[in-house]
């Protein structure tokens, strides 16, 4: 008994490791991918892990004006972002923590950090920290009812909003041809381009200050700080390519008590995912102009739009 | 289809249509006018045989007690305007606001629209009238814009825009009509066919024909110039050909109605459904009272009488909505005098028209001195459709009122004042435009005063007395009516 | 949950396609993008039907969305595409109310057809149920967008797409008479040119088709 329970918090320890590590890798290929789209060399693939390492050791530079939310800010996002990464099935079902990996909670915790990080963007008063912050709050407050709406539609599929059982209902086929799942899935995929700030909603790659929403608020920071936002940045990438996977594209996950091997499918059917959810990105990113800030709302207007539709839908199957 | 041309219903169809397909062909106007009115004499008379041959149903087409009057009023109206409308376009062409080439698209346009009509009651078939009616409205819109000025475009277009919506809802509610037979009678022709359906309307799914029958008010209603749908109806009675404007009151109003009292008839059968009366009620008071405050700020005269036909739309929607025997059998008479009265009516005020050179009631003063016939003539019109005694619409809207009294009297409160509201404007109007000192330009006109008496000695008589025969035929078709 | 029925679950994608291509339509506001989305409504309702026709067995059915393809995604698109470019309209269309409280509205009115038709038709099987609740969504989404556009084409593309959902419903109502079908077919056709000679006279004497500038006549005679 005791080594069951130990071996499933290994095995839970070991996803929270996965993503940890995984996540500069994929900012890393998709950066690389879309420097070869453009024929250029690129950075290689596992810079950002050199840029982190750098930024740890450099000496933190604090603002006059900081106050200790500030200072604490970083810890918290990339605290509430990782559990929120960990906790969405990667490469195996019913692990020891899945029962907390609700698709719910894992909104509310990116909700928190961004709540964080808008505030740390206030905190120290400059003209840029407050423009990133309000343009972020914008965002959100369109980005999140969609997200949140995608879920009810979730839900109303799989009769759950955890990921473990969602996943499962969806691997097993039972759910057939519904147009509601297209419509989250593009509703969802939209709410994934402007969380994570990428083209066309925002320019990860750029100090431009019309344009910049994420950027702008961690103008300020540095050093070690700098780096826990950015793997902050990573993980959230991570974790959204993940959530999509989990939920549309669940093959390969492990079940629940399968062999080691099934575990080792289970990891590589993943980062297989990952890599051509990331050059699926680097695509779109390349094939695409970033859209003036005041035409965001439309874009993620569509986004609600959609998932509500998907719902409605929904309803209609429903009296089958 | 070889045998339902020797059917004893072809001619009331074939004869409009092969006249207009003739008529689309003869260059001369005064010839085209003509041929309208020798076609329009057939189909009259065609559809007076009908008495004769009796009722009688086809897979798509019918004639029963309900719908033979409709069809004789309908062929007699279109006759009788044929025979105004030959010396209202004479007029025209003087004074350059129609050209022969579109004379000739008028009339055949003309007879179209009676043909449609004509469809639209003997069809047996609720999607063929369904298509009836549809036709109808293109072909009225066509009418209506054939001026070609700013408003009668506008007014077209919006009759276009309005009307094709109203009978999307109205198709919409055919469909759902069928859903609702198909479990019980099956598929196809049969489960869209009135004769069919009604003996088995009360197999079918209450729900279904509660929700249909919304659908189908208030797309027919569109048709029949109910409130809150009614917007087209003035735009399109003022800027189109007076003798457009008197088919449109006197006959299409009707054809919309006849479909609702269709419909009505089937939910009614059906016990479970919800009462239609009560929706009917309220649409027709709605439309009442709206109309008859809107009289008094009318500038137009053909608007005045277009908002009148609203209200007398709602009186008779009123009278079905309440149901019973008396009240159905005031809502036919009031239906059939109506158009009597309003064609009339729309005769005069195309000569008054012609006559003053302008529509503004402010710019028209003291007709019956000018005018004396013309001028009693319309007199006597406006008399008549505002309900003062001996005349026939006094008779319906006192068996209306007196039974509303008897079976609902709040409902009588708005229904009276409605009516009360509507004479004073009427007559308010009238006084402006029949007495006093006669003002601005005026021409003599060759008008044809035998259409428009024909009618008020028609609705005179209604008035005063009703054949034995007649009474009985209005009593038995009320009772069905339910 | 019951098992997966492809069949069905094409017809309610098919037919959800559409409700979605009528967003496309009140949300599009330049003409020309105006007329492909309608064609690709038409193609979409004609693809639902043909679909239709297999699984009910009912080959005429095919006609129907023969009749579609043939008159709403080729000629009705075509010729309303030549009337554009023949009268030079302008190529963003004005609407009356804001994006956002459109589509809202929207919603609320797709909703409001689901609730209504899912309820009453209890009765009936599963495909008519969703084709009258989709159909009535479609229905209303294009009085919606006839309500919302002051240009007179886009309120046209309205009318016609309001006729697909028509042309939907009837599907999904089995066995509707053929008859009924073609005449429908031939009365749009009808309207087609009724609309067509009055879109040329309205800019003849407007030099606009934009309905707003009719408006100004409406307030003066009333």
């Amino acid at each position: 008994m005791t080594w069951d329970v130990a071996v499933n918090l290994a095995i839970q320890g070991g996803q929270m490791l996965v993503v940890l590590l995984l996540a500069p890798l994929l900012t890393g290929f998709v950066r690389k991918v879309k420097a070869r789209l453009l024929r250029r060399q690129g950075p290689p693939v596992l810079q950002p892990y050199r840029d982190l390492l750098r930024l740890l050791r450099k000496e933190v530079v604090l603002a006059d004006s900081a106050s200790w939310v500030f200072r604490v800010a970083p810890y918290l996002i990339f605290a509430a972002t990782w559990v929120a990464a960990a906790l969405v099935p990667t490469f195996g079902l019913g692990l020891t923590f899945s029962w907390s990996a609700d698709l719910i909670v894992i909104a509310g915790l990116l909700g928190s950090a961004r709540f964080f990080l808008a505030l740390a963007g206030l905190d120290v008063g400059t003209s840029f920290g407050g423009i990133g912050s309000s343009r972020e709050v914008m965002i959100a407050s369109l980005a999140e009812p969609a997200l949140i709406i995608v879920v009810f539609t979730l839900a109303l599929i799989a009769g759950s909003t955890q990921l473990s059982t969602i996943a499962g209902v969806m691997e097993s086929g039972a759910v057939g041809l519904r147009v509601s799942l297209l419509l989250a899935l593009v509703a969802l995929i939209i709410v994934a381009i402007a969380e994570n700030g990428r083209i066309p909603v925002d320019n990860p790659a750029t100090h431009l200050e019309l344009t910049m929403v994420h950027e702008a608020m961690v103008l300020e920071y540095s050093g070690r700080h700098l780096a826990l936002i950015e793997l902050a940045a990573f993980l959230k990438l991570l974790l959204y390519v993940s959530v999509i996977a989990c939920v549309f594209a669940p093959w390969g996950l492990a079940r629940p008590d399968a062999a080691p091997a099934a575990l080792g499918i289970g990891l590589g059917a993943y980062v297989g995912k990952l890599a051509v959810a990331g050059f699926l990105l680097a695509l779109f990113e390349t094939s695409i102009a970033k859209m003036r800030v005041f035409r965001v709302p439309v874009f993620l207007g569509a986004a609600l739009m959609l998932a509500l539709l998907g719902t409605l839908l929904m309803f209609v199957t429903r009296v089958r | 289809m070889i045998a339902s041309l020797l059917d004893p219903i072809a001619p009331v169809l074939l004869i409009p249509l092969v006249a207009a397909g003739v008529l689309m062909l003869v260059p001369s106007y005064r010839l085209g006018a003509r041929i309208n009115i020798a076609a329009s004499l057939l189909a009259l008379l065609a559809a007076l045989s009908l008495f004769a041959t009796g009722p009688s149903t086809g897979q798509l087409l019918l004639v029963d007690e309900l719908n033979i009057v409709f069809i004789a009023l309908n062929n007699f109206i279109g006759f009788t305007t044929a025979v105004f409308s030959a010396s209202y376009i004479a007029h025209e062409v003087e004074t350059d606001r129609l050209t022969p080439r579109l004379l000739r698209f008028y009339h055949a346009m003309f007879q179209a629209l009676l043909c449609t009509m004509n469809l639209a009651l003997v069809a047996n078939n609720i999607g063929l009238m369904w298509v009836a009616v549809e036709l109808a409205t293109l072909t009225t819109i066509m009418l209506v814009g054939i001026y070609a000025t700013e408003q009668a475009l506008e007014a077209a277009w919006k009759y276009f825009i309005l009307g094709s919506v109203g009978i999307a809802l109205a198709l919409f509610g055919t469909i759902l009509i069928y859903v609702a037979a198909r479990p019980v009678i099956g598929e196809g022709l049969d489960a869209m066919a009135w004769t069919v359906l009604i003996t088995r309307a009360q197999n079918f799914d209450p729900r279904l024909l509660n929700l249909a029958f919304v659908f189908l008010l208030l797309g027919y209603g569109t048709k029949a110039g109910l409130t809150p749908v009614h917007a087209w109806l003035p735009d399109a009675h003022a800027e189109g050909p007076t003798p457009i404007s008197a088919v449109l009151s006197g006959l299409l109003l009707n054809v919309a109605l006849y479909a609702i009292l269709r419909f009505k008839m089937l939910v009614a059968a059906n016990q479970n459904a919800w009462a239609p009366g009560t929706l009917m009620i309220t649409m027709g008071l709605s439309s009442l009272v709206f109309a008859a405050f809107m009289l008094y700020r009318r500038r137009d005269i053909k608007r005045l009488f277009a908002y009148s036909s609203i209200e007398h739309m709602g009186i008779a929607t009123f009278a079905f909505g309440l149901g019973g025997p008396l009240a159905n059998f005031g809502g036919l008479l009031h239906m059939t005098m109506h158009s009597l009265t309003k064609s009339a009516i729309f005769f005069a005020v195309g000569h008054v028209a012609q006559a003053k050179g302008t529509q503004r009631i402010a710019e028209i003063r003291g007709l019956t001195v000018t005018h004396p016939v013309l001028g009693w003539g319309l007199v006597l019109g406006v008399v008549a459709i505002a309900g003062l005694p001996p005349l026939g619409l006094f008779m319906s809207e006192f068996l209306i009122i007196s039974t509303t009294f008897a079976r609902e009297p709040w409902l009588a409160v708005p229904l009276v004042g409605g009516l009360l509201i509507a004479l004073g404007a009427l007559i308010l109007r009238l006084g402006e435009i029949a007495f006093g000192e006669p003002e601005g330009p005026s021409v003599p006109v060759h008008a044809s005063y035998v259409p428009l008496f024909a009618h008020m000695a028609l609705v005179l008589v209604a008035g005063i007395y009703l054949p034995r025969p007649m009474v009985a035929w209005f009593e038995h078709v009320a009772g069905l009516l339910g | 949950m019951a098992a997966p029925n492809l069949q069905l679950d094409i017809a309610h994608m098919l037919a959800g396609g559409l409700v979605l291509a009528s967003f496309l339509l009140l949300y599009q506001n330049r003409i020309f993008a105006l007329l492909k989305v309608f064609a690709l409504h038409s193609l979409l309702l004609s693809v639902a039907v043909a679909w239709q026709a297999d699984i009910q067995g009912a080959p005429h059915l095919y006609i129907t969305a023969g009749i579609a393809v043939v008159l709403k995604v080729l000629i009705i698109p075509g010729a309303l595409y030549q009337m554009v470019k023949r009268l030079g309209i302008h190529r963003e269309v004005e609407t009356v109310v804001g994006i956002g409280p459109t589509m809202l509205a929207g919603m609320g009115l797709v909703a409001l057809s689901i609730v209504l038709m899912l309820r009453v038709t209890e009765t009936a099987d599963t495909l008519a149920r969703e084709d009258l609740a989709f159909a009535l969504a479609v229905i209303l989404l294009g009085l919606l967008t006839m309500v919302t556009r002051r240009n007179a084409i886009s309120q046209v593309i309205a009318f016609m797409s309001i006729e697909n959902g028509l042309i939907l419903a009837a599907t999904g109502a089995r066995g509707m008479p053929l008859v009924v079908e073609i005449s429908v077919a031939f009365s749009v056709l009808v309207a087609l040119i009724v609309i067509g000679i009055f879109l040329f006279r309205i800019r003849e004497r407007f030099d606009t088709v934009d309905m707003q500038a009719l408006d100004r006549f409406s307030g003066e005679r009333t």
